[in-house]
């Protein structure tokens, strides 16, 4: 590690006014730590949004919730709310990492890092969540732009994650047995405007939809809708773990149990 | 003797609390007066020339105290502690291991030079600001690719990157033997290369007193003599009365702290230098590339059957790797402890056996839980099902027509050894029982209702351990001798402290070593302190490794316990005054046989300690002993271990339905203790098997240099285990305890066991491990497809 300076931050017009330049906010730290620890970044200083009251909780707001930035995946993963307007999102947090990290870890920080293989990103797309910062409300479609890139701008600060529920959902993820991240995740919502289907894990940019499964759902909502339908291996990932090939067969057998699965 | 805490009981681990609780002292708890703090300067080519290092922007910064680098640190290179001779007598082509690299760098990880400051963050910047200039060198990285003609070479002086050519067996006979065969069973397998993963990574503090010129290294190390031994003589020429070596609470090592390392070469070397404390202490990545990795061989193997399915010859090629430098042990790992397991738990008559040890690139390859053991029994064990598979016989079938039976021992194998007893009957059908090998057809086709691939496998394995008898391991090329030392001291209340030449890492030695003297001296545990890992306090020690601890430890430890009961009853027969014949011992108590004359053990070591009363002519006061033991023959723990798996289709996934495990460790003294180390084995058996493998790139760059790549085993990959010890032991011949050791057995029999019911339920002849999801899935798929045909 580097040494830095460090700043509680009041709050959030606090954080983003600090939170430019070479400054970088710490939420978590369950990413911001270990890349710190390996000396990968070097920030003068981590603004630490852990004292602001306001960035933690969930709300059922409109049939759907609306969870504070900082609120982290096991709260997430056990709340009431949840559970009711979206079971598929509490199951998701449950089966992020171990019980440290979902104890730390939190959905902003998450969304923001826009990990390659995280999952709440396939949430976010799949349900159409919107991404509510201190500058703009930015929605999921938007806001995902790449490997670790998204379309947050210098001392721009998430605040919080609204979900509206889907009429039923579900996510499959097939784990990569060394990291437990997604080797390949797959969102399925059937939702009011459509069914929307989006896949972590498996992308050479990041999380991304399916569409020739959404227009195969949207005609009959069944797993053998997607009997017929292929996945081309192409803008796949192959690493150490795992050929595009397989990736791409993954997506299809993820995508039908999760169908199975929706509720 | 008091109630269960003797050879036998299930006695609670009594090192746990310390352990659990975050109380124990490893090296990095701790710290010297004054202490400074190291950072090793790794390369991060696979193999490049330095061309210059510029140090003096490093010796500028804040807190810097010193750099040194090869050309600074001019000392004896690390040994290497086993000869190993070519086919045609000629030695094995030994390079030099520099302490610091000279001139070029073989390794990723490879240490270039050192950084010393006040602080571990100020070595940590000076080490960064250090400017060296690589000359990038095309790098031999995998074995495959070593020995194929015009690779790059790692030592000019090994020609295609062969360290030696070795054989073992009768190669005619061998092939008299193939000649008229039936039929001839073939594999092509890899051993795949894994990384060791202690809990505690490796540490080291160097520490010089000024006012005796003593040298005193505090190391995470499984032998602390042997460092002693290897860096006093051969690296630093420090003489044994002027360097301590502490190994104090290791945190597992699993072979990989047996070895000695540059780190505790130089922060010795550097503490003289600098007159003070010099701490090291690895981190996680540093661990991955720069802990002696295991296994990583290639091999082509071939069997020779009559028509009745009994093994005539095996042929067995093999290239083994060994990494850019000659660790410790490295050379006898794909020899003497891999060809002469060869003949498995079978009378197979004609065995011949070709090693290639090759060069590469990459960190040494050195013992890891179970050393050369679990390459052969998985080559055996696997080429024995190819066997069946085209013999269309059983798999427990073919293995019964060709087990050595009871009445065969002592059995000399064709590859060196000689078993001296066995029962592989026995633990074959309590295996089969406990799994209810004859109820699997059932389960297989209740699985396919379900849309699952269900199989079944077995391992019978051996081993050697207790390793070894000096005189045997002497003329095969060892330059150290491997017996044991231990010393008893009865204190004059009757209290007793041992002292071990063993040491433990995990393995409960602080309750097995003490449930032996309670056993003998019939002493309550309270009263017993087992004292380890420090050269200032134990004579001399080959340490713990090759499930050696309880089989040479343990019995040099018994024959000083009987030094110490022979003269417990020469001073009870004066106190009784008897004749010392007439005195028994037994339960904590001398008594004369026939009479109610009765001293206790307490009363007996008071006297030797004031010795008012006493036969001071003929008898020394105090009641301490020594003894050393050279065990005469290896120990062969055997087994069977039988997995059934269930395999989904669509993604590959594989979930070990059962996992049942029969071992004959002979005598057990906690058979709770042996349980959880059959567990531990077991646990990297399927690590092994399913989950672990190193991966480095063309270029040499290790891809698999954290947990998120390097995939160790966790909870809930894991079945229950069964694990039951035979009812039919048969207890070691030749040592006084009977026991055989069982530190590797699970690591060893494992692995095949696993890949046989993987095979098994996708009806293929072979898989290479780690048997990864995609792996199965294409297998799984290559069957549907072949089915549908
Ligand atoms: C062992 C381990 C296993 C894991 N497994 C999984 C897994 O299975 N699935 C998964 O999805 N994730 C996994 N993670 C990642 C985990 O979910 C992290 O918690 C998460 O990615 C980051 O959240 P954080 O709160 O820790 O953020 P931090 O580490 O504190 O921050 C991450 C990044 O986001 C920025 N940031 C944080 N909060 C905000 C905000 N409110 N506004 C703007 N920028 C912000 C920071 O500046 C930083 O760049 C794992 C992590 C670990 C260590």
């Amino acid at each position: 590690m580097y040494s830095f300076e460090y700043q509680k931050a009041g709050s959030v017009a606090d954080a983003s006014k600090a939170a430019t330049g070479e400054a970088k906010i710490v939420a978590g730290g369950m990413t911001l730590i270990p890349t710190l620890k390996l000396r990968l970044a070097q920030p003068s200083k981590l603004v630490d949004l852990g004292g602001i009251k306001d960035l933690v909780g969930i709300k059922a707001e409109g049939g759907g919730v609306t969870i504070g930035a900082m609120t982290t995946h096991a709260a997430v993963a056990k709340s009431a709310e949840v559970k009711k307007a979206i079971p598929a999102l509490a199951e998701l947090a449950e089966g992020i990492g171990d019980p440290a990290v979902r104890n730390r870890g939190t959905i902003g920080g998450s969304v923001a890092n826009n990990d390659p293989a995280a999952d709440y990103p396939a949430a976010c797309v799949a349900l159409g969540a919107t991404i509510v910062t201190s500058k703009r409300k930015i929605a999921a479609d938007d806001f995902f732009k790449g490997l670790f890139e998204t379309a947050l701008e210098e001392g721009e600060v998430i605040t919080a994650i609204s979900f509206p529920a889907p009429e039923k959902a579900n996510y499959q993820k097939f784990r990569n047995p060394a990291s437990r991240y997604a080797l390949v995740g797959v969102f399925v919502a059937k939702t009011k405007g459509g069914v929307r289907v989006a896949v972590t894990g498996a992308g050479e940019g990041g999380v991304f939809r399916k569409k020739s499964f959404e227009e195969a759902l949207g005609k009959s909502f069944d797993a053998g809708a997607l009997d017929a339908v292929k996945v081309d291996a192409k803008g796949l990932n192959s690493d150490i773990h795992a050929s595009a090939d397989y990736r791409a067969h993954l997506i299809k057998v993820m995508a039908k149990r999760a169908v199975q699965a929706a509720k | 003797m008091p109630e269960g805490t003797g050879i036998g009981a299930s006695v609670r681990r009594r090192e746990d609390a310390r352990f659990l609780t975050g109380s124990g002292t490893y090296t990095d708890d701790i710290n010297r007066h004054g202490q400074t703090h190291a950072i090793m300067v790794r390369s991060p080519h696979a193999h490049a020339k330095i061309n210059k290092i510029d140090k003096s922007k490093t010796l500028g910064m804040p807190g810097v105290l010193a750099v040194y680098t090869g050309d600074d640190m001019k000392v004896g290179g690390l040994p290497c502690g086993w000869l190993v001779k070519n086919q045609d007598g000629s030695p094995m082509v030994e390079p030099p291991h520099p302490v610091i690299a000279q001139e070029f760098v073989r390794h990723v990880g490879d240490i270039v030079a050192v950084v010393i400051a006040e602080t571990k963050q100020q070595a940590r910047d000076g080490a960064e600001a250090l400017g060296i200039d690589y000359g990038v060198l095309p790098a031999a990285v995998s074995l495959g690719d070593a020995v194929k003609p015009n690779a790059p070479q790692v030592w000019p002086q090994a020609k295609g990157n062969i360290c030696y050519d070795w054989g073992l067996g009768d190669k005619a006979a061998t092939d008299a033997a193939f000649a008229k065969a039936h039929k001839v069973a073939k594999i092509d397998l890899v051993n795949n290369r894994l990384i060791p993963n202690a809990m505690e990574p490796r540490a080291a503090i160097g520490d010089f007193d000024k006012a005796t010129g003593d040298y005193t290294l505090y190391t995470t190390s499984q032998n602390p003599h042997v460092i002693r031994l290897l860096m006093g003589a051969f690296v630093l020429s420090i003489p044994e009365s002027k360097l301590r070596i502490v190994a104090p609470d290791v945190g597992g090592g699993f072979g990989s702290k047996i070895f000695h390392y540059a780190e505790e070469a130089i922060v010795t070397w550097a503490a003289g230098q600098l007159k003070r404390p010099i701490k090291w202490t690895a981190d996680r990545s540093e661990s991955f590339m720069s802990d002696a990795h295991g296994r990583d061989h290639i091999s082509h193997a071939e069997l020779a059957l009559d028509k009745d399915g009994k093994f005539l010859g095996l042929k067995v090629e093999t290239l083994a790797n060994m990494g850019a430098y000659l660790s410790t042990f490295s050379t006898c790992v794909p020899t003497y402890l891999y060809g002469t397991l060869l003949a498995g738990v079978y009378t197979t008559p004609a065995i011949f056996c070709n090693v290639k040890a090759v060069f590469t690139n990459t960190v040494p390859v050195d013992a890891y839980r179970g050393a050369g053991r679990p390459e052969a029994t998985f080559l055996i064990e696997r080429l024995v099902d190819v066997a069946a598979r085209e013999m269309k016989m059983d798999p427990a079938e073919i293995r019964r027509k060709n087990f050595i039976q009871p009445s065969q021992f002592p059995y000399q194998t064709p590859v060196a050894l000689q078993y001296d007893t066995g029962n592989y009957d026995a633990t074959l059908d309590m295996a089969m029982k406990m799994i209810d090998y004859k109820g699997f057809a059932a389960r297989k086709e209740a699985a396919a209702k379900k849309g699952k691939l269900r199989g079944i496998g077995m391992s019978c394995y051996i081993e050697a351990c207790g390793i070894a008898p000096s005189a045997v391991v002497g003329s095969l090329g060892a330059r150290a001798g491997l017996y044991e030392s231990a010393n008893v001291r009865v204190h004059p209340t009757g209290s007793v402290s041992i002292f071990t030449g063993s040491h433990q890492h995990g393995q409960g030695h602080e309750t097995t070593f003490a449930q032996v003297v309670s056993e003998k001296l019939g002493v309550p545990l309270e009263q017993i302190d087992i004292v380890h890992g420090d050269t200032g306090k134990i004579a001399f020690g080959m340490g713990t490794y090759g499930s050696r601890s309880i089989a040479v430890g343990g019995a040099a430890l018994v024959k000083a316990l009987d030094k110490i009961v022979a003269k417990g009853k020469k001073i009870a027969a004066h106190l009784m005054e008897a004749s010392e014949k007439d005195v028994e011992f037994k339960d904590g108590k001398f008594t004369v046989a026939g009479t109610d004359k009765a001293k206790t053990f307490g009363e007996v070591a008071l006297t030797a300690y004031v010795p008012h009363n006493y036969p001071i002519t003929e008898l020394e006061p105090g009641l301490e002993e020594q003894a050393f033991y050279d065990p005469l023959n290896f120990t062969y723990p055997s087994g069977c271990y039988i997995a059934e798996v269930e395999i989904d289709k669509d993604t590959g996934t594989i979930e070990i339905a059962r996992f049942v495990a029969s071992d004959d460790f002979g005598k057990i003294i906690n058979p709770m203790i042996v349980e959880g180390q059959v567990h531990g084995g077991i646990v990297q058996g399927i690590g092994q098997a399913l989950l672990e493998t190193c991966v480095y790139n063309k270029e040499g760059q290790l891809l698999t240099g954290s947990y998120n790549d390097y995939c160790l085993p966790r909870a809930d990959d894991l079945p229950p285990l069964e694990v039951q010890h035979t009812d039919k032991p048969t207890p070691c011949t030749h040592n006084p305890l009977g026991v055989k050791g069982c530190g590797e057995a699970g690591a060893i029999g494992a692995p095949p066991a696993i890949l046989n019911a993987i095979c098994n339920a996708l009806g293929v002849a072979h898989m290479d491990m780690p048997a990864t999801n995609e792996k199965i899935w294409r297998a799984a798929n290559a069957q549907t497809a072949r089915a549908a045909e």
